[in-house]
């Protein structure tokens, strides 16, 4: 919680260019809460910062948003383009609007949280994060997710988790079609434990812990077989 | 990469101001497509009967006048000449087969970008700023306007090979993309005596398409055409006089964003092009999905 006697530092699009705006975050001490004004769209905001950072973007915001941060929690007051948090270390990046494709692209760590709806391929090759999306989700999402935690609290569409490995994916709503080589399974009392945690912290209440549906790999994909029937 | 722009203007008032609004979407997105500029742009005033050739010279040295006096003398029809820059526009009512024949016999320096009675078309190499103040476009009005910013990837970088193409009558098309089977399609439309002015795997595109409405479908049944026949990559923005349309591949790989106002419908490759339209925050603003046609009618 920052405290309330201190200043924000403000940093705006209309003045600085983008290589300059995060040069500038680069420079600022743990701790310190930046606001970035008038974003207007722009790409590669508050991307590569590895320090506790709290960054507010204000406004609508454009592709690779956060992308490569390890440890600042950053808030995009609109939506974001393509790939927010692509390859996220550690830390936080909230959307308070609606989320392109690939949001938490390849993302290792941290938590992403979609407070609309995200399209296309969402944790897309995900390698350990979380990402949460309080709406829907468009097609192809979890596609090949290595590790990590999907959660989409509205419905989700075509070949979700297709050639899914180790990371699992839960939806509240319902689900177009499932893809290659995933499959539904009962939710264990952990995964019910892991979504109750989930759901306090991004807020998400609309999402019952105990009536989702979780998707897994099935593990015929897991290990490339040219003579797997063509089901790739 | 290219960038693709769309205004379908709803509110008549903002029809002088077309330009105006068009221009800066490009603008930003030359990032995605330094190298060539275009935009077809609709206007009101069409006369069903009096057809707009919109020209570029090849080369140095084209006489307008004595090309337009020419043509006026070989079909015994009145030609009004507008000279834009290099380029210009030539006004008739002769019939439209013989002009465009007519135009190549009397002077092998002329291409013709686009025509029809209510679409011109403004293409150049360059970057969006050069060429849309190379034409005056921040000033011109219409109702209707699409766009492109081009990153040649498959052909080469001249006024000819970028975008819009206009191929039939008032039907104008820009792509994002590449397709992949663009040559099996252009040798089945040569066969059938399609004519390509270029190597460009857009332009088959655009032929495409004028030749599925020719055989009776419209628009949004074209694209379905499209869907079925083309394989590749690819966001697609079509307009007539009465319609424009997006269709993105199965996958959805190349990016959209619509914006729908009371006022009008925008689309451009990124939301950033959207950014400084009037009254944006109030806009709805969506993704199209894959293989489906959204298409609006006047």
């Amino acid at each position: 919680m920052a405290d309330l006697t201190e200043t924000v530092r403000e940093l705006s699009c209309a003045e600085l260019s983008v290589r300059e705006i995060n040069a500038a975050l680069r420079e600022l001490p743990d701790g310190t809460h930046v606001r970035i004004a008038e974003p207007r769209g722009h790409h590669n905001l508050a991307v590569g910062l590895r320090r506790r950072l709290d960054v507010t973007i204000a406004g609508n915001a454009g592709y690779f948003i956060g992308g490569l941060c390890d440890g600042p929690d950053i808030t995009v007051e609109g939506f974001v383009g393509w790939s927010v948090g692509e390859n996220l270390m550690s830390g936080t990046i909230r959307v308070r609007g609606n989320a392109s494709e690939c949001a938490a692209a390849s993302a290792h760590g941290g938590l992403v949280v979609i407070e609309g709806d995200a399209s296309s391929r969402v944790g897309i090759s995900l390698k350990g994060g979380t990402v949460a999306v309080a709406g829907n989700v468009g097609h192809m999402s979890g596609f090949m997710a290595q590790a990590g935690i999907i959660l989409v609290g509205g419905d989700a569409g075509e070949s979700l988790g297709d050639s899914l490995y180790e990371a699992v994916i839960y939806v509240g709503g319902k689900i177009r079609s499932l893809g290659s080589d995933a499959k539904t399974e009962e939710l264990t009392p952990e995964d019910v434990a892991r979504l109750h945690r989930i759901v306090k912290v991004t807020g998400f209440s609309h999402i019952s812990p105990g009536d989702v549906t979780k998707v897994v790999s099935a593990k015929h994909l897991y290990h490339f077989d040219a003579l797997k029937d063509q089901k790739y | 990469m290219c960038g693709i722009v769309g205004m379908r203007l709803k509110n008549p008032e903002l029809e002088r101001r077309l330009g105006e609004l068009v221009v800066p979407m490009l603008d930003v997105l030359s990032s995605r497509g330094p190298d060539s500029t275009g935009v077809a742009i609709y206007g009101r005033e069409a006369d069903p009967d009096l057809t707009k050739y919109s020209l570029v010279a090849h080369g140095d040295g084209l006489d307008w006048q004595r090309l337009a006096s020419g043509i006026a003398e070989h079909l015994g029809k009145p030609v009004e000449l507008r000279q834009r820059g290099p380029d210009a526009v030539l006004a008739t009512r002769a019939d439209p087969d013989a002009v465009i024949r007519s135009l190549g016999e009397l002077d092998p320096k002329v291409r013709l970008a686009g025509f029809g009675s209510s679409v011109e078309v403004f293409k150049d190499v360059g970057s969006a700023g050069e060429v849309c103040e190379r034409f005056g476009i921040p000033k011109m009005a219409g109702y209707q306007a699409i766009g492109h910013t081009r990153m040649a990837t498959e052909s080469a970088v001249t006024t000819e090979h970028s975008h819009p193409f206009v191929v039939a009558r008032d039907l104008a098309l820009v792509h994002n993309g590449t397709f992949s089977n663009y040559a099996s399609i252009r040798r089945r439309l040569s066969a059938e005596g399609v004519r390509f002015e270029t190597d460009n795997d857009s332009e088959v595109a655009a032929r495409y398409i004028a030749s599925e409405m020719r055989r009776g479908l419209d628009l949004s049944d074209a694209l379905r055409s499209v869907l079925k026949t083309f394989d590749g990559f690819y966001t697609l923005l079509v307009a007539t006089p009465t319609a424009i349309a997006v269709v993105r591949d199965s996958f959805a790989c190349k990016p959209m964003v619509v914006a729908e106002t009371e006022d009008y419908v925008a689309m451009g490759s990124e939301y950033v092009a959207l950014g400084d339209l009037p009254f944006i925050e109030k806009a709805a603003v969506f993704e199209p999905e894959p293989e489906e046609i959204y298409s609006w009618q006047i």
